[in-house]
This record gives structure tokens, C-alpha cells and sequence, in this order.
């Protein structure tokens, strides 16, 4: 039987899956979206606090080996409560303003944000497959959030049919595991003598099964349509809390299941990464809707962070969680700003010539945006730059030169996609006569501060990266 | 040994001989009135021939998914009542738990409306003017 004591360890799941409940009950009964958004509010910032203040407590498992918590676990929940509060304060304005506000929205990102918690306190295989799906289900019926609309309900049918496809792929991963190591817990994996045929097979499916989370080439090919079909501030949530969350079960995962087959499956992400990059760049290169851009580049990173996956390290995990820390807040940045200039009706402000001179208009918004795109390039002094930095850094050591290489090369041509749309915003004339209404204080008040954070931890890492390090040297 | 089944046989008989005798005696007694209809499937209510892509009321699926629900519920329920004295109260008050989560999933729907029948269901003003057309 669970002591209290037990219950404390999983205090923000507790908190989150009660909140999603509440709101849902709110909805039935009073059908107030407003209402729904404060609790919201109020719910994920109480399991933001109780995250950050479990990074510096102790680290452990819990009930019978299930669930993990503390160290890296606790820094997952910090990502996935971020994005979460952030995406949710944003979410508000813009689904008020498209006329989309239903307070079911606030429940189903809270059972998505659940099954992301669960996700990264996962001590086992069966735990990381019911976060799995639970963030999944939310996130495919969040996507078809606007049923009247076409790119919308495609997205969600491809997202649901792709992603249902790749839970297969996953659960027989899974399956085949157990079936070499008799279990599902992650040590009793790593503790695994006889590595058959078998053994092998689950390593790859489970691998394919984490790529399409992560939305890996050549599994990515739902995340530009999902990102572009979705409302924005529900992309924004998607491409940083899903991603984030998908990321830290990944390194979970391969640090504690499978740490002696290192050699083997770093090769293969190897490959991975390479292709992930090359392919995600090149493709944002071309692309002229700055939320398809924005996937494509969502996709490039995801490439970068695979380069601290395959250098496998503990340096290396440690500079991974630092770079999904950066990426959640400029990503969410940059979604919120194309969702602010979005809710303007009269032209499809997702196409970038409609940018043009937008950016003295609102002189906020369009230096916010500048701040989140250099960030995003890794131009110093941005919290981007330290994140790729250090990964670089980590596989270097590792001797992962030619990868870091093409790594260096994809991010030096990431400039032109990025710069473009702030070429737009400043150095180009309007166009059209449009007049951009002023932004709600809370939304301009979360996206400085999210800027303030990015260029925060770009000047100070240290007080992270500290923290981050200690994760991997203490042992339990 | 046989002997024992002897009841069953008799009762298998008994079965064979009533039906038999309802099918002789409803010829023999009942009005002969033929019509298609009385042809067709009798408990679904909908006509089997034609074109199996046919539209009929979305409040079909919302039954069959709380169905689903609640099935899948006691699917869950049974191995926890065969051992759940082994287990302790701990585990009494998980399902407990449990059920009272989906008990609130029930309220949520009967909430929006889901057996409301004579309304339209789960619709909002912006999809009232056509339910099917996407765009």
C-alpha cells in the first residue's frame, strides 16, 4: 500500500489530472470558457511551483519502481508545465479573438499536459505507454479543435491515423522488450544477459516509435500539416510540451533501459540526426506560411538536440535538457507572435509577404519576434546559442566531429529562413493598410517575459547548467 | 453413467416439440396477411439493402461510445473483484477512484446533451446551419 509519502512524488500529476477534471466539470456545468481559463491558470501554475521546487529535491522511484522522480524527471515537468502555462495564457486572446474559445479546450490541454508528466516520470515501459497515449488522444482531438475547418479536421485525421500507426510501432517495440527481458521495468531491461534477435527488434521498434514523437525525417511528415492545420497557440503546445516531454522519456529511456547497447543505437541516431537536420532545413528553406516554417524548423531542431542523444553522455544529456529548456521558450515565443498577428482579419497573416512593415506597427511584437528568431538562429547572447553550444560542445567530445560539422553548416543556413521573416517585418514597405490592434496586457506581459528568459539564461546559464549537471552525477 | 442426462435429452425434445407446435399452430390459426416489410431485419430499424455508406444520426455513435466506456469499465473491474481482498483497501479505494472519474465523464456528456435525442446533439451555433459540409 502507497504511503502519502508517494503521493508527494507525483504531487504536479496529482494536481494536473484533478484540474483536468475540475475544468471539465466546470464546462458540463457552466459552460464558461472564462472560468475554465482561470483554473486553468491557476492549476498549472501550482504544479509549475511544486516542479520547480522538486528540482532540488531528492531523486528516487516510487510506487513498486513505476515512476521516477526528481532530477530529470522534475526538469521534464518544468518544460511541460512551462509550456503548458504559457501556452494556455496565450491561447485565450487568440481563440477569443478567432472566435474558438470553448472551455473544452482548457480540459483536453490539461489531460494532455497529465499524460506528458506521466511521460517523463515513466520507470517503466507500460508507464511511458499509457503517457504516451493519453498526451497523444488530447493532442489529436486539440488539433480538430476547429470543425468547420478544413485544414484543421485534416490535420487531426492525419495526426490520429499516422500517430495511432506509430503507437503500434511502439507497443510491439514494447512488447518484444518484455518478451527478451521478461519485464517492463527500464533496469531490469538495461539488466537484460541474453541480447537475441528478439532484443534487438523491440530496440529498433521502440526507437521508430520515439523518431515520430519527435518527429524525427523520415517520420515528420504529419508535423508541418498538424502545425499549420492546428490553431496556433495549440501548435505552439504542441511543438514545445509534446516535444519536450517525448524528448526527456527518450533520454529516460536510453540512459537507464538500454545504457550498455549505447554503441549501437548511437549509430543509429547518428544517422538520424543527420538526416532530421539536412532535411529539416532544407525544407524550411522553401517554405513561405511561417507556421509551416516554423515546423520545419521545429523539425531541424529536433535534429540538433539528436546530436546530444547519439553523443550519449551524461554532459550530453545534461546540454539536451538545457536546449529543449531554450526551445520551449522561444518556440512558444515565436508561435505566440504569428498567433497575435493571425487573430487580424482581412488577409492570412501566416504568409509571409503579408508581414511586410508589420514590424513598426507594433513595435513590441516585431522586436519580441526578433528576439525568439536570433534566439532560434543561435546568435549569442540567446539562451539558443548556449543550448546548441553545449550540445556541439558534448559531441565533440565524443569525437561526433563530422556531425557537429553538419550541424554547424545546417544551423549557418537556417539564418536565411529565419532572417526572411524579420526582413519582412522591417525592411519592406505595407502593403495593405492594416491596422494591428493592441495585444492584452497578459499577453504581451508573457511573451516579455519569455523573452526575458531567453536572453536570461543566454547571459547567465550557469545557474542551469549547475543544476543540470548535478542530475547525472548523483546516483541512487 | 448416460443416464444422468436423460432430463437434458427430454428437454431438448420438449424444446424441438414446442417450437414445432408454435410454427404448425400460427399456419394453421393465425390471418395470412403478406407484406415486404415483414421481410425485412427486425431489430436494428434500418432498411440492410442499399448502399452501405448511408447517413443516419450521429447519436448512434455517441451511444455506441459510452457503450464502449462502461464496457471496457467492468472489463477492468472483474480481475480487481476476484483478488482485491489479497490487495488490501488500497486497491478498493484505486477503483473506487476509477469509477468515479468515468462516473464524471458520464455527467460531462449527459451535461452536453449526448441523450438529449430530440435536439441536435454536441452541435454549436457555427455548424448548425450544415451538419456535414466541411469547409
Amino acid at each position: 500500500m502507497e504511503s502519502a509519502n508517494e503521493l508527494l512524488t507525483i504531487l504536479p500529476l496529482i494536481i494536473i489530472g484533478a484540474a483536468g477534471l475540475f475544468v471539465m466539470m466546470l464546462d458540463a456545468f457552466t459552460g464558461s470558457a472564462r472560468l475554465a481559463y482561470l483554473a486553468t491558470i491557476l492549476f498549472s501554475a501550482a504544479a509549475l511551483a511544486v516542479a520547480v521546487s522538486d528540482l532540488f529535491g531528492p531523486m528516487g522511484e516510487s510506487f513498486h519502481g513505476l515512476i521516477t522522480y526528481g532530477g530529470t524527471s522534475s526538469f521534464g515537468m518544468v518544460l511541460v508545465m512551462t509550456g503548458t502555462l504559457f501556452s494556455v495564457i496565450l491561447s485565450r486572446d487568440y481563440l477569443e479573438k478567432t472566435g474558438m474559445h470553448i472551455a473544452e479546450v482548457y480540459s483536453m490541454i490539461l489531460f494532455a499536459a497529465f499524460g506528458m508528466l506521466l511521460l517523463v516520470s515513466s520507470n517503466n515501459l507500460v508507464t511511458l505507454f499509457l503517457g504516451i497515449e493519453t498526451m497523444s488522444i488530447s493532442l489529436y482531438v486539440l488539433a480538430g479543435l476547429v470543425k468547420n475547418h478544413k485544414k484543421s479536421v485534416e490535420a487531426a485525421l492525419k495526426y490520429f491515423l499516422l500517430g495511432a500507426f506509430a503507437t503500434g510501432f511502439l507497443l510491439y517495440g514494447i512488447a518484444l522488450l518484455y518478451g527478451a527481458s521478461g519485464s517492463t521495468f527500464l533496469v531490469d531491461i538495461a539488466a537484460t544477459e541474453d541480447k537475441g534477435m528478439i532484443y534487438w527488434a523491440g530496440v529498433g521498434l521502440l526507437l521508430v516509435g520515439f523518431f515520430f514523437k519527435i518527429s524525427a525525417v523520415p517520420f515528420h511528415m504529419w508535423t508541418p500539416d498538424v502545425y499549420q492545420g492546428a490553431p496556433t497557440t495549440i501548435t505552439a503546445f504542441m511543438a514545445t510540451a509534446s516535444k519536450a516531454a517525448a524528448f526527456v522519456a527518450f533520454i529516460l529511456v536510453l540512459s537507464r533501459a538500454l545504457p550498455d547497447a549505447r554503441a549501437d543505437w548511437s549509430d543509429v541516431i547518428w544517422l538520424f540526426a543527420l538526416l532530421t537536420m539536412v532535411v529539416g532545413n532544407i525544407l524550411a528553406l522553401v517554405q513561405d506560411n511561417v507556421k509551416r516554417m516554423l515546423a520545419y524548423s521545429s523539425i531541424a531542431h529536433a535534429g540538433y538536440i539528436m546530436i546530444g542523444l547519439a553523443a550519449g553522455t551524461d554532459a550530453a544529456y545534461s546540454a539536451v535538457l538545457f536546449y529543449l529548456f531554450a526551445y520551449t521558450l522561444m518556440n512558444i515565443g515565436a508561435f505566440g507572435i504569428v498567433a497575435y498577428y493571425e487573430w487580424h482579419k482581412g488577409y492570412d497573416f501566416t504568409e509571409v509577404s503579408n508581414y511586410s512593415g508589420l514590424g513598426f506597427k507594433q513595435p513590441i511584437m516585431g522586436v519580441l519576434m526578433s528576439v525568439f528568431l536570433f534566439s532560434m538562429v543561435g546568435i549569442p547572447p540567446f539562451a539558443g546559442f548556449i543550448g546548441k553550444y553545449r550540445v556541439f560542445a558534448a559531441a565533440v567530445d565524443e569525437g561526433l566531429i563530422s556531425l557537429v560539422i553538419v550541424g554547424v553548416l545546417a544551423s549557418a543556413a537556417s539564418v536565411y529562413y529565419y532572417l526572411r521573416v524579420l526582413v519582412h517585418l522591417f525592411m519592406k514597405e505595407s502593403e495593405n493598410g492594416i491596422v494591428l490592434s493592441r495585444p492584452g496586457t497578459l499577453y504581451t506581459a508573457s511573451l516579455l517575459i519569455l523573452a526575458a528568459l531567453t536572453i536570461f539564461f543566454g547571459i547567465n546559464p550557469g545557474v542551469l547548467t549547475d543544476l543540470l549537471g548535478s542530475f547525472w552525477t548523483v546516483q541512487y | 453413467m448416460l443416464e444422468q442426462y436423460i432430463p437434458v435429452l427430454l428437454l431438448v425434445a420438449l424444446a424441438v416439440v414446442t417450437a414445432m407446435a408454435f410454427i404448425v399452430l400460427s399456419r394453421l390459426l393465425g390471418p395470412q396477411r403478406p407484406a415486404s416489410n415483414k421481410l425485412g431485419a427486425y431489430e436494428s430499424g434500418m432498411d440492410p439493402v442499399g448502399q452501405a455508406r448511408d447517413r443516419y444520426s450521429v447519436s448512434f455513435y455517441i451511444i455506441a461510445m459510452e457503450f464502449i466506456v462502461f464496457d471496457l469499465e467492468v472489463i477492468f473491474i472483474y480481475p480487481f473483484a476476484v483478488r482485491f481482498q489479497e490487495f488490501g483497501a488500497g486497491t478498493f479505494w484505486a477503483m473506487m477512484l476509477f469509477i468515479f472519474i468515468l462516473f464524471l465523464g458520464l455527467v460531462y456528456t449527459l451535461k452536453k446533451g449526448s441523450f438529449d435525442w430530440t435536439a441536435v446533439p454536441l452541435q454549436d451555433e457555427q455548424s448548425q446551419e450544415s451538419s456535414y459540409k466541411i469547409s
